[in-house]
């Protein structure tokens, strides 16, 4: 099966959905000329041209509520945020357009867009943009959430989010466009809402989304080395939540970790011990316990914004807490 | 785009419009020199001009008693009224074909009611009722009909404006020849929305065509208290597209403005920033006096004297196009329908519990429709 980078595999979702329906067309700043900021459009406009592959000024909120606007008429925009930090400015057109014109309309009309941009930190990108976005746009109803971690997931998962007839917050990651993985070639989807065991053993569950993933499944592997073994269970959409999945790998486990790339308050990871204390109470051999970002503005310092960032010594540290090994 | 000089009147502030009162003299003309009182517009037909008075006058009418039905309880919320600004409605929407596309802000009754949708789906929805156009989910802000190509009706101000750019944009992605109207209060022109919408369509060269109606008030704060420049048209400059300004309380004037500007967006595909300058003659909202805090009363009742009903009663009578018994007859239908779509909406029940789950979402995808087209 052909290895391909997070990026391509986004590249190749964009193309082949693009070329099956043509009320689909991407918006953004630097998503035509410039290829992407982060090329996740490489090539599209020389193939699609400028109506279809359009660049922006620089106006999130403008340009947000255009693709709102498009979409109600029977459009099918793609917003490209350069980053989900710059979308705070769109927020508006998310929340108070896409995400609430069927409910206020009496059900007349949907809104299938997709915003999508790289979300959380990356590296020494200091604290305007370095912000993680999930818990502010999975506490929405309305829109869906995705967070994918690998290229297959990112693949599949943008098609469905693509073709779904609802407002769709994608969230990806500068550190993930890099990063391989396996692709097929032939078409494929993702059903939103639907978790991925990445990882199975008995002894705890770690329950994670997109860049935090891969930390879990690097902590997995530390904590193998001293022979506990770990659900990794890889929420891939976190509204609708697949609690579900959760609730299977906790009764099994019995203890949890949860993972997240916020801050602490309200954060995306108190929701995930909510389903689990509720659903899971008797279940449990420990309280649940969370890694996240330090409840500080990300610092620039390397060292710093190192101890700012959950990581997998830090999972690896509240596994072992919730198995009171120490 | 003078006033005509009406001499003073026993004009009250209450709700309720007199419009067959002799008391109001008729207007006189302008000058003999100047062009005839049809504002430069296509002449209109003594028919056509009968259909704009009966439009303005069922919104005026259907105000009034939506004022009353709030005072009652029958209505809750926000409730901002048109009154005294029909002429833009009217005018502009009289204008439209069926598939060009409205989208205006939450002072939308009047502009609804002028596009066709039914009294009786509009009071129910100020109801809260089942027959609303949303099913009573959205209220007085959120007035929707697809099959109008009636875009709503927003609450947030400023937000409307991306919006209507958005329906341009689409437009010309399917190389149609719908043009978008995008209804805003002089306020809009101050947001950061509006600036990066205006922006986009005079570069991207839209079919919008974005009214302002200015009724000199955001709110409680007039617009010299609120905005650096007060020709708010000439912002169309900052963005290298067509502007003009108008008398908005004159149906004739705004009809003449706006099919210039439509006309423009049509075979060219482009812009146009059109200021109607208009006046509501009730508060902001029902939450609002109507004149005594931010505006004096006798502000309010010098513009009242340029009522737009009145003025277009005036100039059908002078032109032997209405008398007295038409007038009485045409506004005694009209206070029936209103009445029926009190009635019907006061019979029509509350949505079921079960209605506050739908609508979140919708469970389908592209799929279907896609693979048809392939």
């Amino acid at each position: 099966m052909p290895v391909v980078t997070y990026r391509d595999a986004l590249n190749a979702a964009l193309r082949e959905e693009m070329q099956r329906d043509d009320r689909v067309f991407l918006m953004g700043e630097e998503v035509a000329v410039y290829q992407g900021a982060y090329k996740v459009s490489k090539g599209l406009l020389q193939e699609f041209g400028e109506m279809r592959v359009v660049d922006t000024p620089i106006t999130e909120l403008g340009f947000a509520g255009v693709g709102v606007g498009a979409a109600m008429v029977g459009l099918r925009p793609i917003i490209e945020f350069m980053t989900w930090n710059f979308a705070v400015l769109a927020l508006d057109q998310v929340l108070n357009s896409a995400a609430k014109m069927l409910y206020m309309s009496g059900g007349q009309f949907n809104i299938p867009i997709v915003f999508r941009g790289p979300n959380g930190a990356a590296l020494q990108l200091s604290a305007q943009h370095s912000q993680a976005f999930e818990s502010w746009l999975a506490h929405i109803p309305g829109i869906k959430v995705i967070s994918p971690s690998t290229p297959y997931d990112a693949k599949g998962l943008l098609k469905s989010a693509i073709r779904d007839d609802n407002p769709v917050c994608f969230l990806e990651g500068e550190m993930l466009y890099n990063t391989k993985g396996e692709v097929p070639d032939e078409d494929y989807l993702i059903p939103i809402g639907k978790a991925d065991l990445k990882r199975e053993g008995d002894h705890a569950s770690i329950i994670a989304a997109g860049k935090m993933a891969l930390v879990a499944m690097q902590a997995a592997d530390q904590l193998a080395k001293d022979g506990i073994n770990v659900d990794v269970v890889d929420l891939r959409t976190v509204r609708p939540m697949d609690v579900d999945a959760i609730r299977a790998s906790v009764e099994k486990t019995n203890r949890a970790v949860v993972l997240e790339e916020g801050w602490e308050i309200a954060g995306i990871g108190a929701q995930v011990v909510d389903y689990i204390q509720r659903d899971c109470f008797d279940s449990l051999d420990a309280p649940v316990l969370r890694v996240h970002q330090a409840d500080v503005p990300m610092p620039y310092a390397k060292n710093l914004e190192r101890a700012a960032k959950p990581d997998a010594a830090k999972t690896v540290a509240a596994v072992r807490k919730v198995m009171y090994l120490e | 785009m003078g006033s005509p000089d009406v001499t003073s009147t026993a004009v009250t502030s209450t709700a309720v419009t007199d419009i067959e009162s002799s008391k109001m003299p008729p207007a006189k003309k302008k000058s003999a020199t100047e062009p005839s009182t049809n504002g430069g517009a296509p002449a209109s037909s003594p028919e056509q001009n009968r259909e704009f008075l009966h439009s303005m006058l069922l919104q005026r009418r259907f105000e009034e008693r939506t004022a009353e039905a709030y005072a009652l309880g029958k209505i809750g919320g926000f409730c901002h009224l048109y009154i005294g600004q029909e002429a833009v409605s009217t005018g502009v929407l009289s204008s439209l074909r069926p598939d060009d596309y409205i989208i205006t802000t939450y002072r939308d009754h009047g502009q609804a009611l002028a596009r066709g949708m039914a009294p009786r789906t509009v009071m129910s929805e100020l109801f809260g009722r089942i027959d609303g156009c949303a099913h009573g989910k959205g209220g007085s802000m959120h007035m929707f009909d697809k099959s109008l190509n009636f875009l709503g009706g927003h609450g947030i101000v400023g937000a409307n404006v991306p919006l209507a750019t958005g329906v341009g944009f689409a437009i010309k992605y399917r190389g149609g020849d719908q043009v978008c109207v995008c209804f805003m209060g002089e306020s809009v022109a101050n947001t950061g929305a509006f600036h990066e919408s205006l922006n986009m369509a005079g570069l991207w060269k839209l079919p919008v065509v974005y009214i302002i109606e200015n009724n000199r008030y955001g709110m409680g704060t007039a617009l010299e208290r609120a905005s650096a420049i007060h020709d708010i048209y000439e912002r169309g400059a900052s963005y290298n597209i067509s502007r003009a300004v108008c008398d908005g309380q004159d149906v004739f004037e705004v009809r003449a403005a706006v099919q210039k500007a439509i006309d423009r967006a049509r075979t060219e595909a482009t812009p146009t920033l059109l200021e109607v300058r208009t006046y509501r003659f009730m508060g902001h909202s029902m939450s609002d006096a109507v004149s005594g805090t931010y505006r004096t009363k006798a502000e309010l009742e010098e513009h009242m004297k340029r009522d737009p009903i009145v003025l277009l009663r005036t100039h059908m009578m002078e032109h032997g196009e209405l008398n007295d018994d038409e007038l009485h007859k045409m506004d005694d239908e009209i206070k029936a329908v209103v009445q029926d779509a009190w009635d019907f909406a006061d019979k029509s029940p509350e949505p079921p519990l079960e209605a506050l789950y739908e609508d979140v979402y919708v469970d389908t995808t592209s799929d279907a429709a896609a693979d048809a087209v392939a």
